[in-house]
């Protein structure tokens, strides 16, 4: 539905040229909901207005629904223009027009005759639960009300793909979680393409299908949201993911120097990441059932869910002799989990912090 | 004493009032369209043009630099060409007009700076042409802050054709002078004062009423 190949953009700045995009590529399907992240100046917005043209690319390829947009004259860029709707952080709705009118605005910029626009406009209050609110002004509107006449706006010419240019990033947590289940379930009402801009891992875990993450004018690294999430390769989204699920080692053992062998009093500590079925397997009581000697102390628990796959993160810590613990370590590795060796830890002498 | 002055306030009020009226109809026309156009020209703006609108932008300029009084003697031949006289009241609006097309317009081009620019951009996304982002989302967006700002025009205005008086325009100014100062009449004066007083409130009262109802924000 829009392929992105080799997308360059270089702004001219008073203090010389500044390449905000440095070669982007990028795939994504009819019907999916598509997540890009990254840090604010990363560039993804830049991005995302290259797909609909309020950016124009220094170079590369701009395919949006088989239609090169980089070719196209000013009148066809905006009919193309009225099949990719977008909304935006501050929801940029007119101040001096009420719900229905900003919802009609699209509709009137294409000359729909007033009945028509009525048989349009009904229908997407209801979709966005805001048929009493359809003579009031943005004013007296909520910011996730605002967001929900974005959305309604933006879907009144019948995009094929929708825009979020951080859509989400001026509502509380709350708000947040419905303006997400209703893009999700636009998504799949109207088989949209959605193209999510975020700087949150949270929205991304919460709607998206793939994502990429972007960081500094290139895509560090881009898959299916399971597989970023439980297999982070850059850095960057190490530290994205650690937002939500934090990679610290647990309290008591914190700040404590790592090493790589055996000292007196240390555990062996381990990050284990069980992923689907998996999750629910007894791996760890197998484990200290096969390998005599070894003790298995939990430090830290968390089960998780993305798309509906169970996601668990564990920390454990060993301690036994050495041959017995490199016989637990072998026992995980033949099993479907994803370990991950931290090195021995010492307890802190005192806990209470 | 007062029945005496009375029909000459009224009339002097009267012609106050039609040069205001008017000038401001006219400066309107031309100045809210060259506000649109000082906008809209400028950098990063829909139909960015920096060669005109600097050309323009120093017209303007060049014009507001002019003090009034100068600026109605200056143009005398103009005035006489377009309206076959350079003395009365509609000969004072020929003045009034060229001096408020460019107040006008920076003060137009002020208020459609304020819309922000997410709407512009909101507006483009959804494929408005520039005509329809001008009538559809920058006026009527600006309209509460472009009427205030007209206000201010119009206000100046007064006090403008009070000096176009002085060359023989007619109205308040004009009757303040030649009664009040020239013949030593302080309460023809006086009442002339009171009477610019109130107008001037009563403008700036329809001005802010107006734009209060105008304003959703």
């Amino acid at each position: 539905m829009i392929k992105l190949s080799k997308i360059v953009k270089i702004y001219d700045s008073p203090s010389g040229k500044v390449h905000a995009l440095k070669g982007i590529d990028l795939n994504i399907a009819k019907g999916e909901i598509y997540g890009i992240i990254g840090l604010s100046g990363a560039g993804k917005s830049t991005l995302v207005r290259c797909i609909n043209m309020l950016e124009r690319p220094t170079s590369g390829n701009v395919i949006v629904d088989g239609q090169d947009m980089m070719k196209l004259s000013e009148s066809e860029l905006r009919d193309a223009r009225k099949n990719i709707g977008m909304i935006f952080q501050h929801f940029n709705l007119l101040s001096s027009a009420t719900v229905y009118d900003n919802i009609a605005f699209p509709l009137k910029l294409s000359n729909t005759s007033s009945a028509n626009i009525a048989k349009k406009v009904e229908p997407l209050l209801e979709l966005v639960g805001l048929k009493d609110k359809a003579k009031q002004y943005p004013a007296q509107l909520s910011g996730g009300q605002k967001q929900r006449v974005g959305i309604a706006r933006a879907l009144a010419s019948d995009p094929k793909i929708l825009l979020c240019d951080e859509a989400t990033s001026a509502l509380d947590p709350q708000t947040t979680k419905s303006i997400l289940a209703l893009i999700k379930d636009i998504n799949k009402k109207f088989a949209l393409t959605v193209v999510v801009i975020t700087h949150e891992m949270q929205v991304i875990k919460e709607i998206c299908d793939k994502v990429a993450v972007i960081s500094d004018g290139i895509i560090a690294e881009k898959g299916s949201v399971l597989d970023v999430f439980t297999n982070p390769q850059h850095e960057i989204t190490k530290e994205f993911i650690s937002v939500l699920l934090s990679n610290d080692l647990p309290a008591a053992f914190r700040g404590n120097e790592i090493s790589a062998e055996k000292v007196e009093g240390s555990l062996l500590l381990l990050r284990l990441n069980f992923l689907g079925d998996k999750a629910d397997d007894p791996i760890l009581a197998q484990m200290i059932r096969n390998c005599q000697g070894v003790e298995c102390t939990m430090l830290f628990g968390n089960l998780d869910e993305i798309h509906g796959v169970p996601f668990g993160r564990f920390i454990v810590g060993l301690s036994g002799n050495e041959s017995s613990i490199q016989d637990a370590l072998n026992f995980l590795s033949n099993k479907e989990v994803r370990v991950e060796v931290i090195g021995y830890v010492r307890r802190n002498s005192s806990i209470a912090d | 004493m007062f029945a005496e002055i009375l029909p000459l306030l009224t009339k002097a009020l009267g012609e106050t009032i039609y040069m205001v009226i008017v000038s401001m109809a006219i400066a309107s026309i031309i100045g809210v369209p060259l506000g649109v156009l000082l906008h809209t020209t400028d950098k990063g703006q829909i139909l960015e043009n920096m060669p005109l609108n600097q050309t323009v932008g120093s017209i303007v300029n060049a014009i507001r630099s002019i003090p009034f009084i100068i600026l109605m003697v200056a143009i005398i031949p103009l005035t006489r060409f377009l309206v076959g006289s350079a003395i009365g009241t509609t000969a004072a609006i020929v003045p009034l007009v060229i001096a408020s097309i460019p107040f006008i317009g920076r003060q137009v081009e002020t208020s459609l700076k304020e819309v922000p620019a997410g709407l512009v951009e909101a507006a483009l996304s959804m494929g408005a042409t520039p005509a329809q982002i001008i009538t559809k989302v920058l006026l009527p967006e600006a309209m509460p802050s472009i009427v205030s700002q007209l206000t201010t025009v119009i206000i100046a205005l007064v006090g403008e054709s009070a000096m176009a008086g002085a060359i023989g325009g007619g109205g308040l100014g004009d009757l303040a002078i030649r009664y009040g100062y020239q013949r030593f009449r302080p309460e023809v004066m006086l009442a002339t004062v009171v009477i610019l007083i109130v107008l001037v409130q009563l403008v700036q009262f329809l001005g802010n009423t107006l734009s209060k109802r105008l304003n959703k924000r």
